[in-house]
């Protein structure tokens, strides 16, 4: 990808966190897994990215990129990353090591598998804690109970020393959160942080998020096929296919005048509350493409209803990130912007009856479909 | 915690009741299916000279006329409390814990077994720790660089371990190192460690590593798989999200978790050897628990093959129960159920 997004070329006024081109790739026996193929955004402390896409499109490759996790091993990774005027990708590993879960952290979706099963809660926050400062293990297990505290779990002082599977599964996630806000860090990641959870506990825990994100002022990437979620809490959002953006914006725009048709597709695939039961889901047809074979052109080709609108295009050239409208939004697609406003205000908007940002918003701590809908791709 | 090792240990308790109505009808209740006579039974314990009527008399002293829960009532209240064996010419005294008595060599069963106890636990203790060790290192390391040069010769090496029986590579040992290049003592040497612990680990060192060879390189190949195992685990992903070092990533959260299985086998792995390596134990003519065995099945003597059969198994039960006990030291979520 040539396209920059980020309108500062000032390098005086860099991003707080700054992607640039990032590419990670796998070499296998059957070819090489492009997960994440030229990924560019950038992101300020205090503000929220929502990162959306289907299971497979490259979300929590480039998260864990990001964290420097893929520097050993086998992955081919190339681009810049840029954490408050620090490259990562060319860094020492040691040096990625020392940034992690210090100024940058990460909240994974399965807390009872991501916690590790035979030391307790606190020794394991303890542990994230001590890593990176020096401080005796009485002090590291005070700051434990008042991190546990914060995060809302009760009885902080008892519960430091118990065991994972003695947690529900959302004072689980409470804890993994404690865990990840243990060296405040700057930014934080979080990867389906309510996709193993109960509805009931998914509101709570978003409203933990947002809370603590005001009051460490992070900069908060949040990872999620639930655009529920992502209407509850991102400011910007950031829509991944087959390894590459397709479109980005600010959340409202997304929301309100999406102009790829694979968010088209999101948005129709989520359910509604304020429509009659007897409207049908609108799924997106056909699966997740191969990384290994991803289409030729528009990856998005294959399962799109438009294709035929392209005149031809879309099967041979890869689209380019374009910008579209005022306020940053850029959309990869063929389609001339004007064909495409058209196809969502006259064709899209109408089926999705009362769309509008807002009215997703209040969707959030719904059940969502998008389980179903992942499961159908799987 | 307390509840689940009493449980355990009452658990092993009936396990070796099991075994020994086991042993004691595959001893004394399958022979009479075949057709063995209380007659055939005393004509064991006697020189073949000895005419129907000694036999009658004998099987009478002896019991072999009373009813079979009678007889493993006697047996086993032997091993508990003692007994006196009347044969007619004189009287014997079986101390308990009495494991029977061989008439063939007029010793009773429990003395020889704690005669030769020594010499399997030297055997097993060094080897054990010689492989564990070994294993384990190999296996992590063949897992950290998986494909690599070391992975493909280690697993290589521990194929050949594993298929190469003791006899075979004790017996080239023995050949090379101690009779071509005298560095290791000869076949059949054993010096108590009381008595000089350096001489008895020199005269031990080649069966130590024979035995640990085997052992070895099933360890490597189960610590390799267990660890590649955990290392695809989220929480190994976890710990490196949080910035530890890799080492400690290795070390305190794969190893960890990877070895649990391992103690289970090392468990029952010593305890079985513990009932005596038969093979080694020939191979370098060491007079163990193993060794016994093989001499007492070659001389037929009934008693001693109970005795070392009841003493193996007691050591494999008792295993299970440490390894148990360990096992919910180890992972907490075992000592909820």
């Amino acid at each position: 990808m040539n396209t920059v997004i980020s309108p500062r070329q000032d390098p005086t006024a860099r991003p707080f966190l700054e992607l640039r081109d990032l590419k990670i790739h796998f070499p296998t026996d059957d070819g090489v897994v492009k997960s994440v193929d030229g990924l560019t955004f950038s992101l300020e402390r205090g503000k929220t990215l929502g990162i959306v896409g289907e299971s497979g499109s490259g979300k929590s490759v480039s998260s864990l990129g990001i964290l420097g996790i893929y520097h050993r091993g086998n992955a081919k990774m190339s681009g810049e990353i840029w954490l408050d005027g620090q490259e990562l990708v060319g860094a020492s590993p040691e040096t990625v090591r020392g940034l992690r879960g210090k100024r940058m952290a990460m909240i994974f979706q399965d807390p009872l598998s991501a916690m590790h099963p035979y030391y307790t809660v606190g020794a394991q926050i303890i542990e994230a804690y001590r890593v990176h400062h020096k401080v005796s293990k009485k002090v590291a297990r005070k700051h434990a109970i008042d991190l546990l505290a914060r995060v809302g779990i009760p009885q902080p002082d008892r519960r430091v020393d118990d065991y994972p599977h003695q947690f529900s599964g959302g004072m689980r996630q409470r804890a993994m959160i404690a865990m990840a806000l243990s060296c405040d860090p700057e930014l934080l990641i979080a990867d389906e942080p309510t996709t193993a959870l109960d509805v009931t506990v998914q509101a709570q825990i978003l409203d933990l998020m947002r809370d603590l994100q005001q009051e460490f002022n992070s900069a908060l990437i949040i990872i999620t096929h639930d655009l529920g979620v992502t209407a509850e809490l991102a400011d910007d959002v950031l829509v991944m296919y087959g390894g590459k953006c397709i479109e980005y914006g600010t959340a409202t725009e997304i929301f309100e005048n999406p102009e790829h048709p694979y968010t088209w597709g999101l948005l129709g695939s989520m359910p509604r509350l304020d429509q009659p039961v007897t409207e049908r889901l609108l799924p997106i047809k056909g699966t997740p493409p191969s990384l290994i074979n991803v289409p030729s052109g528009c990856a998005f080709h294959p399962r799109c209803a438009f294709d035929g609108r392209t005149g031809g295009a879309s099967d041979t050239v890869v689209p380019e990130l374009q910008l579209t409208g005022t306020s940053g939004h850029r959309v990869r697609c063929h389609m001339p912007a004007q064909v495409r406003q058209q196809i969502w205000l006259n064709e899209i908007k109408p089926t999705l009856e009362g769309t509008g940002g807002l009215a997703v918003a209040d969707m959030s701590a719904l059940p969502s479909a998008s389980e179903e809908h992942s499961e159908e791709t799987a | 915690m307390v509840t689940f090792f009493i449980r355990r240990t009452i658990g092993a308790a009936l396990m070796l009741f099991v075994v020994s109505i086991s042993t004691f009808l595959i001893f004394f209740g399958l022979p009479r299916l075949a057709g063995a006579t209380p007659e055939t039974f005393a004509a064991r314990y006697l020189s073949r000279t000895a005419d129907a009527h000694a036999q009658q008399v004998f099987a009478e002293k002896l019991g072999f006329y009373d009813p079979l829960w009678l007889q493993y009532w006697n047996w086993i209240k032997a091993v508990f409390v003692g007994t006196d064996y009347d044969y007619g010419t004189g009287i014997e005294h079986c101390a308990a814990p009495c494991f029977g008595y061989s008439f063939r060599t007029n010793h009773a069963v429990w003395d020889d077994l704690v005669d030769r106890l020594p010499v399997t636990v030297s055997l097993t203790v060094g080897a054990s720790i010689l492989w564990l060790l070994t294993g384990v290192a190999v296996g992590v390391l063949s897992a950290l660089r998986k494909g690599s040069f070391f992975d493909r010769a280690a697993m290589t090496g521990a194929l050949a371990g594993v298929s190469l029986p003791p006899y075979f590579t004790g017996l080239m040992f023995l050949y090379f190192f101690s009779y071509q290049f005298d560095l290791t003592a000869p076949g059949g040497t054993y010096v108590n460690f009381t008595d000089d612990p350096g001489e008895w680990a020199y005269s031990l060192i080649l069966p130590w590593i024979t035995l640990a060879m085997l052992n070895a390189a099933a360890y490597a190949r189960f610590t390799r798989a267990g660890m590649l195992d955990t290392m695809g685990e989220d929480f190994i992903r976890t710990a490196r999200a949080k910035g530890l070092h890799e080492r400690v990533v290795v070390t305190k959260h794969g190893l960890r978790a990877a070895l649990t299985p391992i103690i289970t086998i090392f468990g029952l792995d010593v305890g079985l050897l513990l009932g005596g390596a038969i093979l080694t134990e020939s191979t370098f003519g060491l007079k163990g628990l193993g060794y016994f065995a093989i001499d007492a099945i070659n001389k037929q003597d009934f008693p001693q093959i109970m005795g070392v059969t009841m003493f193996a198994a007691f050591f494999v039960v008792v295993a299970n129960l440490i390894v148990d006990m360990l096992y919910a030291v180890v992972d907490p979520r075992v000592r909820l159920s």
